[in-house]
Order: structure tokens, then sequence, then C-alpha cells
């Protein structure tokens, strides 16, 4: 379990918990990102903030403090495949 | 009426362009700086409908006002507004799934609803193949076509199913909620109606549960020692059946949807990789920036290189109309003068602005339709979040550097209200391209003759600094202190890249010039007439007739300039302007510079031909024109402690420069911003506060100055 701002570039994770007392974490679960949701870190903006996620099909750009809290599983068995929304 | 909602970037406004034409209607929604566009719709069967371009939304939890507008739209609550009839749900057919969602919020509405999934040509081109006669049953028979509106494919087939929908009034069918839940919504329902005497539907019911804090809550006028208790039980009903009240509805809806578009999406072998790869240079953590930086720098020069030779054309299409018309007018001075330096001077002070802001329009229509406006976002937010800005402000105040007023209207990208508001309230700090003629004016009257090239050059890139030195602590004092409203999570989607097209871009660039052409240039011109009418009156023949006697020898062109400032000196203006002149001698300027300082609202550049007039070198006078830097080099204060010594020093001129990169003397800026931030409020404390700052930064410039040169 880490928090999905310690994701590497290009890194798989699971959503195992977020927050849903938060506007960020309200307004990604109505993007579609909720627990359980495979989601892949695709980078960090050149200076380190904010990141660029990717989950759904969708590419979703959020800061970094709003990232610590929400909780990704990277052992679980992430696809190496880009994971869809409609899969 | 007919409303099109859908997620941002989905293709609404281009549908709706291709539904409308050219028939189309720009207003404001009562209150809100929300634009209103709407526009007359042909079903092609005879019939015609009057349809709305909602502002583009991911769910109905409002938080912004573009969300709230769209909310109250539908459920009928905007005064003089009526409820639509139908509701067209535009989806991206690439990612329905989560463009699906607020189409299952909107079934609670209750309100018929058709389903235009667009962009088929790209989904065409990623291989997806979607069966729409499955997805149509699912819903409910509602009526679902695939278009491309960018193409004007599949439009008919949107007409269609708009007066199939209004016929057929097709529901979308509800969420499934448990029992409980439901019970607990009749409760609300009937606790507001006990309380307040109001009735509302089941879905605003949800919104008072389900959101964090709905701005439905506020406008109910329930009193929260009422409201509270009931949402909490409410909420807890909620956490009885196993949700988290705040995370429910995603929850319920998604899961639905799942299982709604099982087997209706077919997934083709092709993925559309190109986006990535495109950002994998464009944010490439070296190159990104280095691209970056060479797009806003190309952007930026090419509004300035572009504008200049229309600009010219234009300047000397005023000059020569004037040429023509004024001397058939010789025996009517007042009309002559009304015309050539109110009418004809008024129409040419905004049409000079025109090309700037045409070109700037275009760059920015570019950069938001093929993508490159979020990556920019993304690149810069960093150098904006710690001031409580984001990196939507970026553009914005770059293009403040050619003109405020665009900047002004493109800070309608930033959803996030608090940052919109503290964004445009900074735009008129950055040092538009109406500051340069007067920077130009003092460098070439004071700091290039005494201090040579070099200087000069450091002093006209120190004064574009100036106003950004002050506007990031004004950033960061009016988002810590001063706005009370709650920041909104700067989550901010990077869309595909896309080729833009010409006629989306050009016509969007017309229909914001339009704007600037109603309403800023209305205000440019009026306030060009009134000060021109201070400057003209009074007028006593007994004034030209004395300058006439005591220069019998003297040539005309002398004279005439003479006569001319003479008038002004005694004109209200002048009058005002030597009344006021104590207020701005800290600062260091006589009362002519005042008189230039005041007459300068239509624009600041006007005070270097307002200087010439005063300096009796005539009107039309140029930042380089000669006879006008003479005249202020030799111009001297007549009385007082400083008699005999001139008045513009390095202290005055340096004053002045600081006193213009930071005053609020623009008057089509301050219409703007009472606009763009829905009052007058905004756009009189950004008057009354960067005048003072303008004023007190001038004055620490020529009293320290002064003292040590
Ligand atoms: N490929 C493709 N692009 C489209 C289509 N419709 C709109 N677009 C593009 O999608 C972007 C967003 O369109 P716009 O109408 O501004 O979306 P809105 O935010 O929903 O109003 C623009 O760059 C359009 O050119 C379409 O059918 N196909
Ligand atoms: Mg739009």
């Amino acid at each position: 379990m880490t928090p999905l701002s310690q994701l590497l570039p290009g890194q798989f994770g699971k959503l195992a918990s977020l927050n849903p007392e938060r506007g960020v974490d309200q307004r990604l679960m109505a993007l579609g990102l909720l627990p359980g949701m495979v989601l892949k870190l695709v980078r960090r903006a050149p200076l380190g903030d904010p990141l660029a996620i990717e989950f759904g099909g969708q590419v979703v750009s959020l800061r970094l403090a709003e990232a610590e809290s929400l909780i990704v599983d990277v052992a679980a068995d992430c696809p190496i495949q880009r994971p869809r929304a409609t899969s | 009426m007919v409303a099109l909602v859908g997620n941002p970037n989905t293709g609404k406004s281009t549908l709706f362009n291709a539904l409308t034409g050219l028939r189309q209607r720009v207003g404001n929604y009562p209150g809100v700086t929300v634009a209103r566009k709407s526009g007359s719709c042909d079903l092609g069967n005879g019939t015609k409908v009057e349809l709305v371009d909602l502002p583009g939304l991911y769910s109905l939890a409002a938080t912004s006002p573009d969300e709230q507008v769209v909310t109250d739209a539908l459920s009928g609550n905007i005064s003089g507004e009526r409820q639509p009839d139908a509701v067209i749900m535009v989806a991206d057919a690439t990612n329905l799934l989560r463009n699906l969602f607020l189409a299952s919020q909107l079934a609670e509405l209750g309100l018929p609803v058709a389903l235009v999934l667009n962009q088929a040509d790209i989904a065409k081109e990623q291989g997806l193949r979607i069966d729409t006669t499955l997805l149509s049953e699912r819903l409910g028979g509602i009526p679902v076509v695939m278009a491309s509106a960018w193409k004007g494919e599949g439009v008919i087939d949107v007409r269609r199913a708009i007066a199939l929908t209004l016929e057929r009034k097709t529901l979308l069918p509800r969420v499934v909620w448990p029992e409980k839940i439901l019970a607990a919504l009749e409760d609300i329902k009937a606790a507001i109606f006990r309380d307040t005497g109001r009735k509302i539907t089941s879905a605003e019911a949800q919104r008072l549960i389900f959101d964090s804090n709905s701005a439905l809550a506020e406008r109910l006028q329930w009193k929260p020692e009422h409201r509270d208790p009931v949402i909490r039980q409410g909420r807890e009903t909620v956490r009885q059946s196993g949700y988290n009240p705040l995370a429910a509805e995603p929850l319920v809806h998604y899961a639905r949807l799942r299982k709604v578009l099982e087997g209706v999406v077919k997934e083709g072998a092709v993925r559309n990789s190109r986006s990535a790869a495109v950002d994998r240079l464009l944010l490439h953590r070296f190159f990104g920036p280095v691209l970056f930086a060479g797009i806003m720098l190309g952007f930026f020069a090419s509004v300035f290189w572009l504008a200049k030779f229309p600009m010219e054309w234009i300047q000397s299409g005023v000059d020569w109309t004037k040429t023509i018309v004024a001397p058939p007018l010789d025996a009517y001075p007042m009309l002559q003068s009304l015309l050539a330096d109110g009418i004809i001077a008024g129409v040419g002070a905004f049409l000079v602005f025109l090309p700037q802001i045409l070109i700037l329009f275009l760059f920015i229509g570019i950069l938001e339709d093929s993508g490159y406006m979020a990556r920019a976002a993304f690149i810069m937010d960093r150098l904006f979040s710690w001031c409580g800005l984001n990196g939507k402000s970026f553009v914005p105040l770059l293009s403040g550097f050619a003109c405020a007023i665009p900047s002004l209207l493109s800070t309608r990208t930033i959803e996030d209200p608090k940052a919109r508001l503290a964004t445009a309230f900074v735009v008129p700090f950055m040092s538009c391209s109406a500051r340069f003629p007067v920077y130009a004016l003092m460098c070439a009257a004071f700091i290039g003759p005494h201090y040579g090239p070099g200087w000069q050059s450091v002093v006209m890139v120190g004064m574009h600094c100036v106003g950004l030195f002050f506007a990031v602590p004004t950033a960061f004092v009016l988002t810590r202190l001063v706005l009370k409203v709650k920041p909104q999570p700067f989550v901010l989607e990077l869309p595909r890249y896309q080729m833009p097209k010409p006629r989306d871009v050009l016509w969007r660039m017309w229909q914001n010039a339009a704007e600037f052409i109603s309403k800023a240039g209305t205000v440019i011109f009026a306030i060009t007439i009134i000060v021109w009418a201070l400057s003209y009156f009074p007028r006593d023949a007994a004034v030209a007739a004395s300058i006439n006697a005591a220069n019998p020898t003297a040539a005309e062109e002398v004279v005439k300039a003479k006569v001319q400032a003479a008038y002004v000196e005694q004109s209200y203006m002048g009058r005002f302007g030597k009344a006021v002149q104590p207020v701005f001698d800290p600062l260091g300027f006589d009362w002519k510079i005042t008189v230039g300082v005041l007459a300068s609202f239509p624009a600041r550049e006007v005070i270097v031909s307002t200087l010439g007039v005063t300096y009796s070198v005539g009107e039309g006078a140029k930042a380089d024109s000669r006879h006008l830097l003479q005249a202020m080099q030799d111009a001297k204060w007549s009385e007082g402690p400083r008699a005999g010594s001139p008045i513009f020093s390095l202290a005055a001129v340096l004053s002045l420069m600081v006193f213009f990169a930071l005053c609020s003397q623009c008057g089509p800026t301050i219409a703007t911003l009472a606009q763009e931030t829905g009052g007058w409020k905004w756009a009189a404390g950004s008057f009354v506060y960067m005048t003072t700052l303008a004023w007190v930064a001038a004055t620490a410039v020529y009293q320290v100055v002064i003292r040590i040169s």
C-alpha cells in the first residue's frame, strides 16, 4: 500500500482507498476512479508537480499534495495492458 | 427549448454550431458570469426549436458556478428561463462509461433525453464498434445516434432525434436505489415542504445528501438548525444501506453503467496512442519546458509582429480620414473637433487594438482546440499554485502583456472561481501594449539622451517587470486572506491532441472580437467623447484672440498650437487637472502631466497625444516626435520650491513610468473586469487598489530618486 504520489512514472497501481470527504476525490470518483480501479502514473510535470494519471482510457492531472492521500496497491495483479473504460 | 449537456470537450459547441448555423445569441445568465449561448435549430420536419449550449460538466454535484448553472437550468430554477423540454446529452463515443455517468445522473431529473455519441470519427479510427440499438434498448428506448459534429456527419440524425424526443418524451431509466434510500429522499422532500413550503424534486433531494456542500442548501433558505439534522439523518440511512453517502452516487451509477455497456462496445485492435507519443515529447522533463517556452515566445512575438502592420495601417487610415473630413468643416470648429478628435479618434482608439486582439484570440483558439492549452497548464501549474492561482492562469497573464481585455475574457477557461477571480484581478498589472508608448516617450525624452541606449533598454525591460512584481503578492494575499470562496481541486483532463479546425477557430475568434467591439468598443468610444468634451469646453473666443494678438509675427502653425494649448488649459479638464495637481505633486507631476494622466482614461497611450497638445506642439504627437521631446526637455517648473528646475528629471520620468505601470487608467479594462466578475464591486476595488498602489509606488520612486540624484 503506497500513496499514489509515490508511484514511479509508468507504474500501475490498484486504487485501494480514497477519502470521499475531499473535493479532489469527489472529482476523481465522478470521473470513474473508484476503489479497485487500476490506474497508471503516466508522468510528473517537468517541475515535479502536478502528476498525470491514466485510468479508464483518460489522462487526468492532479496535484502532488492531493495525490498523497490516494492509497494504491502496487503489489496487486495489475495488468501489463493499459486498462480501458469499457473492459 | 432543448438543452445541450455533456462533459467538457465532447464537442457540444461544435454540434451546437452545426445545428444552429450562424443564428446564435450570446448572453449571460442573470447574476453569474456564465455565458448563455442559444440559437434556433431546424428539426428538419418544418419545425424549429430553441437550443441552448450549456457549460460542460462531469457531474451534477455542483461546485463551480458553471456547474451550478447547468443544474439550475435543468431543474428550471433560473428566473426568466423555462425548464428545458428535452435534453440532448452529448457524449464522447471513445469514453462512454465516464460520459454516461452524467447521463445517469440526468435521468433523475425526469426530462426527456436523447443521446448523441459524438466524435464517431475517432471511435472508428480506434476500431471501436458501438451497438447503438442495444444501447438504446438498455436505456429505456431513448434515441441514440452516432455523430461527428466536427465533420458534420450525423447532424441530420441528431435533428431527427431531437424531434423524436420532443414527440415521444422518452425518459432515461433511473438507477434503482435501495428502498431505504428512496424513503430517506422522500423524508427530506417532506421536511423541506414542512419547513419552507417549497417542493423539490428527488433529484434535488439527492444533491442535498450526496454532495458535501451543495449550493442548493444555501438557495433553499432552509434554516441550518432545521436542515442539518434532516440531512444528517438522510446520510445515516445511506450509510446503513452500506454506502458512504459521499461516494454512493458514483459507486451506484458506475456499477449500473458497467452492466448497461456490457456487450455494447466492442473494442478494436487499434489503440490511439498518438497523444501519448506526442506527450512523451511535449511533456518531456527537459524538452517539454524548452518547447513550451518556444511555443509561447512564438505565440507572443507573433501577436506583436503580425499586429504591427495592420495597426500602422489603421493608424494612418484614421489620420487620413481626419484630413479628409476636417477641412470642409473649417467654418464649424466645434463640429470639426467633435468629429476629428472625438468620434474619429474614438473609433480609431479601439480599432487600433483590434488586430492584436484578433491574433490573440486566434492563438488562444488554436492552443485550446489542439489540446495544448491543458498541457500548458500542466507544465506551469507548479509556478502558480503557491500563490493561489493555477496553471490555467498562465495564458491569460501572458496575453495581458498585449492587452488586458482579451486576457480578461480568456480567464473564463479557469474553472476554479477563486483562481479565476484572482487571475482577473491581477491581469491589469501586466504591462499591456498601451503602456509601451508611455515608456517609450519617457525613455526617449530623458533616459536615452542622458544615459544612453543601454540604460534605456534596461528601463524598458524593468518597467515591464514592475507590474509582475506587484501582481504576485497581490494574488497571494487575495487568495489567502480576502477571497472567501472555497477553492476547487485542480483536477484537469489532458484531452486528446487534435488538429484545430480553421472554421471553428475563426468562428470563435470572430465571436470574441464581436464581443470586444460591442463591449470594450462602446466603452472606449464613450470615454473618448466624454474626455473630448471635457477638454473642449468652455471655448471662449477671447482666448484665441488674445494669443493671436500677442503673437502677430509667429508662424501660423505655432500660433495654432499655442491656442490649442491655451484652450485645454482653461477647459474643464485643464481646470480639474490644475485643481488635483497637488495630489500628484509628491509624484513630481505638473498640471500638464496630471491632465495627461486624467485624459488617458480611454486608453493609457492617449497621454502621449495629450502631452503633445498641452506642450503646444500640436495634436497627433507620437512617442518619437522630435518637437514633443524637445518641448518636454525644455519644460521647467515655473513656481514653487522647484522653480527653474526641469520637470522631466530622472525622478519624474521614473515616477511617471512606475505610475503608468501600476495605475488603473483604462476605462475598458475596468468595464470588462466588472462584466467578468459579475458586478462593479471587484472593478471598483481594482481601480482603488491599483490607483493607490501606483500613487504610493510612484511617490516613493520620486522622493527617493530626487534625493539621491
Ligand atoms: N474528431 C472530432 N473532434 C471533434 C468532434 N466534435 C468536436 N471535436 C473537437 O473537440 C474539441 C472540443 O469541442 P467543443 O465543441 O469545444 O467541445 P465542448 O467543450 O463540449 O463545447 C474541439 O477541438 C473540436 O474541434 C468530432 O465529432 N470529431
Ligand atoms: Mg463548449
